[in-house]
């Protein structure tokens, strides 16, 4: 079976030194560390978003990065999805728009914005598409930018730890609602974060990180979801 | 520049001629050098944020000189470039049949080269402002670079790029020195400061008086407009 995600990258930024090699199949995978670890260096390298000084990044078998033989396909090219701490959506465009411009399917702009309303119910913000980001709540905002992250039909998704922002409460719920629609979706993911319950809670496999190494990697044991059909993705949604 | 308004409204109005005409020469040159302005202006302002290239210091040294330099000694260097001989000159004889000094369009020529850098520096400023995990999402949305700068960049710049096109606009209405050398105060294309100039050296001396009064209305006005787009929150 082709991994969905395959890295051995190392990276030097100054003094700090990365130097990690993991794969991952379906289902969620935590990078799991303390702050400064290289965690969300990691994100940045399996997005394209900086390059690494040497190695390898496959996504779904296709090689995005390949340091040796110059190959570095762009960030645009590499259908991911991200998720970022603040959401870092478009304040000056609506939370449909904010959506609807990360749907990569779809013909026109009606269709595209369809697509994109089919997600923001799926994550529970059907109640706002109209409104500009500066007006929602922290947890109202992560769940616009959980839309937006899947709602290109992404091959993987990266989540930069996307709860710490929130309070405990509106944490709880999200780690719910992140699972339940990545795993419905059936796109596997990357999630970020130094919150022990989080990783728990969230992950199928969590890769234990610190300075910049890998440390351990465990199976989250955890029952396997029923899928009775009734949580299936939209047709245009995002598939693996 | 009358016939832009009829001179029975200006007579109704109680605008006299010698007040309307050096005004409508002024903000027709402001506007149509910060129109030329704005476009090229953004568009290296973005270049200098974003691009990384050898020269970029120099290059944007050297469209700030004038800020630096005194507007007569910008003027003196069109004046010997625009009219003097040279390919320069012949160009604007096979373009246009005449060379562009004392004219109308030398004018708005002196008044892009004076504006320029304050559109260039805000515009670059702005865009270098913008948080670019902004862009990064962007382009983990599948976005092209064009996308980002128009649907992204620009807009999250726009507060500080609007108000370095407002001042471009104030500079080039307000500039005298580098005008009055490449227009010569020729008589259609004389502006509010070289009418303000040429009432003061030579009168009446009450136009003097309201010409200087209708610039300050227009610079409050400029510099009000400026202050509200720094305070009214742009979503």
């Amino acid at each position: 079976m082709t991994a969905a995600l395959d890295v051995a990258v190392t990276r030097r930024i100054g003094e700090f030194d990365l130097d990690v090699a993991f794969t991952m199949e379906s289902g969620i995978s935590v990078l799991f560390g303390p702050s400064g670890a290289g965690k969300s260096l990691t994100l940045a390298l399996i997005a394209g978003l900086i390059r690494p000084d040497a190695g390898t990044v496959l996504i779904n078998g296709r090689v995005v990065t390949d340091c040796a033989r110059r190959i570095h396909v762009s960030t645009q090219e590499r259908r991911i999805g991200m998720v970022f701490q603040d959401g870092m959506l478009l304040p000056h465009r609506s939370v449909l728009d904010n959506v609807a411009l990360a749907v990569r399917q779809g013909d026109g702009r009606r269709e595209r914005r369809a697509i994109a309303r089919s997600w923001l119910e799926r994550v529970g913000a059907e109640g706002f598409v109209d409104r500009r980001p500066g007006s929602l709540s922290g947890g109202q905002r992560q769940r616009v930018a959980l839309a937006r992250g899947l709602a290109g039909e992404p091959a993987l998704v990266l989540l930069d730890e996307p709860l710490s922002a929130l309070d405990a409460k509106v944490r709880g719920e999200l780690r719910t609602l992140i699972r339940e629609v990545i795993v419905s979706a059936g796109v596997p993911a990357v999630l970020v974060t130094h919150d022990a319950e989080e990783a728990e809670e969230t992950g199928d496999v969590i890769i234990a990180y610190d300075d910049g190494r890998v440390t351990g990697r465990r199976v989250v044991e955890r029952p396997t979801p029923p899928r009775d059909g009734g949580d299936e993705p939209p047709e245009s949604g995002a598939s693996a | 520049m009358t016939a832009l308004v009829p001179h029975s409204w200006l007579n109704r109005l109680g605008i006299p001629p010698w007040v309307w005409n050096p005004l409508s020469v002024s903000l027709r040159a402001a506007f149509e050098a910060t129109v030329v302005v704005a476009v090229v202006g953004i568009a290296l302002g973005y270049l200098l944020a974003k691009g990384r290239f050898p020269g970029r210091g120099a290059i944007e040294s050297f469209f700030s000189l004038p800020m630096a330099l005194p507007p007569t000694v910008v003027g003196y260097y069109l004046l010997t470039r625009l009219g003097g001989p040279g390919p320069i000159r012949n160009a604007e004889v096979s373009l246009f049949g005449h060379p562009l000094t004392f004219t109308f369009t030398g004018i708005v020529i002196a008044q892009i080269v004076e504006s320029f850098p304050y559109c260039v520096r805000f515009s670059r400023a702005a865009i270098s402002g913008v948080d670019p995990r902004f862009e990064q999402a962007a382009r983990a949305m599948g976005l092209s670079q064009w996308r980002i700068a128009l649907l992204v960049t620009l807009p999250l710049a726009r507060r500080g790029i609007v108000a370095g096109v407002a001042m471009a606009f104030g500079r080039a209405l307000g500039d005298f020195g580098a005008t009055m050398i490449v227009s010569g105060s020729v008589p259609m294309a004389t502006t509010m400061s070289i009418a303000l100039y040429n009432a003061v050296a030579y009168g009446p001396h009450h136009q003097a008086m309201v010409l200087a009064f209708v610039q300050l209305g227009v610079a409050l006005a400029i510099l009000f407009g400026v202050s509200r787009l720094g305070k009214v929150r742009p979503w």
